[in-house]
């Protein structure tokens, strides 16, 4: 016994470094971002020695946050919702219909897991539509790129809600919008709402799409906003700092609201019961 | 019942189009414009076909475009073994009834949820040579001697961007384990201690075949984000010192913002090559998975 208790020690010895890792980059972040310039510059360890929030308030208008943050949730909102919609309804004819066409598009649509996008030619493309540096063919390119990860993840969900559903509600006289929006959807919610997360907060990082696809400032998601912010002002560490706590709230929010859908979804489809 | 009817053709038609305008499109555009001088000054001289030049000049110019597919190569690999075997290992330990379980991989995921721009700002302050926080714990602890030049040292900045990488990745790899550690029967293990076997012999004989779902699904999302890899390099050290740590996509996106689009599609061209030769394997060892279910 007394060795199993050594054993849990060390393992909780272990596991409290490596939380130790994960937590001290953001402490530090958090710590100096009420520091002033030149205690921020030390980036040490210890508490200011005087409390500046207003490192806040400019860098919210220095780095135009407020803009980025807006563009940032239309961008993630808008792509991600059209996006994790019109998957499930896809997904949901792709599995009940498996003709030879539906399953060659099944795996057609799953090589988009694998392979680059090219955004040179994806700038192009948007020109040609008149959707270049525009929010709608930013937002299209977002819903795009999410389709091969939610039609792979919703489809393999699909097989397991009852083919007898559909049947029932077909003979109650429910037509295919109403069979899909009021039968199968509910049952669909916890796979939709894993997906929603993951793309929502993927899209939210992202920072090469809007690299290539918005040349003009007001387009900017967050992402791009730090980056800019950083090059315009690399030795203002306290206020880059404060832009970093300030981008990553939302996410960590969202990402403790939805943390008991993120692992199950993650997994589903890969890790088979 | 009529199949036709109620699951109508027309759902697909949506994602479908989407699909095939802002991804298949410009990737099947992509590979033409890779034989062509396309460029800035397209606009005014015209695009005009140019055959294998650019992959010539790709794969025989002393340009280090080879150096970076290497490095993408190298990256693929490297960092996957970095994140794989101790997430598993994290991920067995967990398992094994440890209290607090639940507050550990609350915290080891943490940094996947976060914008790589984000994670690539702040190590670049932890990394700082003067002022950053790894050098002065280093300090703080008495072990100067292993201060380093994090970023720009070139025999030690791929190491810092693994360091990096696995900083962030590991917590979702190992989530992936977890979920499918719980799949395993605890008899299984039982039976493995009746008949005598050590920790080494329970995780080859027991653990590793019950997790081969899991194990793919971690190796599919690593290569795949392995080969297209572009934010960390990007914000860490922008494929400095030189080209030491340029990859293929950091490459491609250098030589866009010079206009020399057809290059940047031919560099493009020669991922998509790498990934669709990795692809089809992946997708045929996935839709083998299928059909033994």
């Amino acid at each position: 016994m007394a060795k199993k208790r050594i054993q849990n020690l060390l393992k909780h010895v272990v596991c409290i470094l490596l939380c130790l890792c994960v937590v001290l980059p953001f402490y530090m972040v958090l710590i100096n971002s009420f520091k002033t310039k030149a205690e921020a510059a030390r980036m040490s360890l210890a508490l200011p020695t005087e409390w500046v929030f207003s490192n806040y308030s400019e860098v919210i208008e220095k780095g135009s946050l407020i803009q980025g943050f807006l563009n940032s949730f239309a961008y993630a909102l808008i792509a991600t919702t059209l996006g994790v919609v019109l998957c499930s309804m896809a997904a949901f004819v792709m599995c009940r219909k498996r003709t030879k066409l539906n399953v060659f598009l099944y795996y057609f649509v799953l090589c988009g897991l694998f392979f680059p996008v090219n955004y040179v030619t994806l700038v192009r493309v948007l020109s040609t539509l008149h959707l270049n540096d525009t929010r709608v063919g930013i937002i299209m390119v977002f819903t795009s790129a999410m389709i091969p990860f939610c039609v792979f993840t919703i489809r393999n969900f699909v097989i397991s809600v009852p083919v007898e559903l559909d049947e029932a509600a077909v003979i109650d006289g429910a037509g295919p919008l109403s069979l899909f929006f009021k039968i199968i959807m509910p049952l669909l919610k916890p796979t939709m709402v894993t997906c929603f997360i993951l793309q929502f907060m993927t899209v939210w990082s992202d920072f090469l799409t809007p690299l290539y696809l918005s040349s003009k400032s007001r387009l900017f998601p967050m992402t791009m906003a730090v980056y800019q912010f950083f090059g315009k002002n690399k030795s203002y560490w306290n206020y880059i700092f404060a832009d970093i706590v300030l981008t990553c709230i939302p996410v960590i929010i969202v990402y403790m609201i939805g943390q008991k859908y993120i692992v199950g979804g993650m997994t589903s489809g890969a890790v088979k019961e | 019942m009529n199949k036709k009817r109620i699951y109508p053709q027309w759902f697909l038609i949506l994602p479908l189009a989407l699909y095939i305008i802002f991804f298949l499109l410009p990737s099947v555009m992509g590979v033409g414009y890779s034989f062509t001088d396309w460029n800035s000054r397209s606009v005014l001289n015209g695009t005009h076909f140019v055959g294998l030049q650019n992959f010539a000049e790709i794969f025989t110019s002393d340009k280090s475009y080879l150096s970076g597919i290497g490095n993408t190569l190298k990256f693929t690999i490297i960092s996957n073994i970095v994140k794989l075997i101790p997430a598993l290992l994290i991920a067995i330990m967990l398992q094994e009834g440890l209290k607090g379980k639940g507050l550990y991989r609350t915290l080891l995921y943490l940094p996947s949820i976060l914008p790589f721009v984000i994670i690539g700002l702040v190590f670049k302050s932890i990394l700082n040579y003067n002022n950053g926080l790894l050098n002065t714990l280093l300090d703080a602890f008495h072990l100067g001697i292993f201060k380093q030049k994090w970023l720009s040292d070139l025999a030690i900045v791929w190491k810092s961007i693994y360091g990096v990488d696995a900083w962030r990745g590991i917590g979702y790899v190992m989530t992936i384990f977890l979920a499918g550690l719980n799949t395993i029967p605890k008899s299984y293990y039982e039976a493995a201690q009746i008949d005598g076997a050590n920790f080494w012999q329970r995780l080859r004989y027991v653990t590793l075949p019950m997790l081969s779902g899991a194990i793919m699904i971690n190796l599919v999302f690593g290569i795949t984000y392995g080969l297209k890899v572009f934010d960390i390099v990007y914000v860490l050290t922008n494929g400095g010192p030189g080209h030491a740590t340029e990859v293929l996509t950091t490459y491609a996106f250098q030589l866009y913002s010079r206009g020399q689009y057809g290059m940047s599609s031919a560099l493009n061209t020669v991922l998509l090559v790498i990934t669709a030769i990795i692809g089809v394997f992946i997708v045929k060892t996935l839709s083998k998975q299928e059909v033994q279910q």
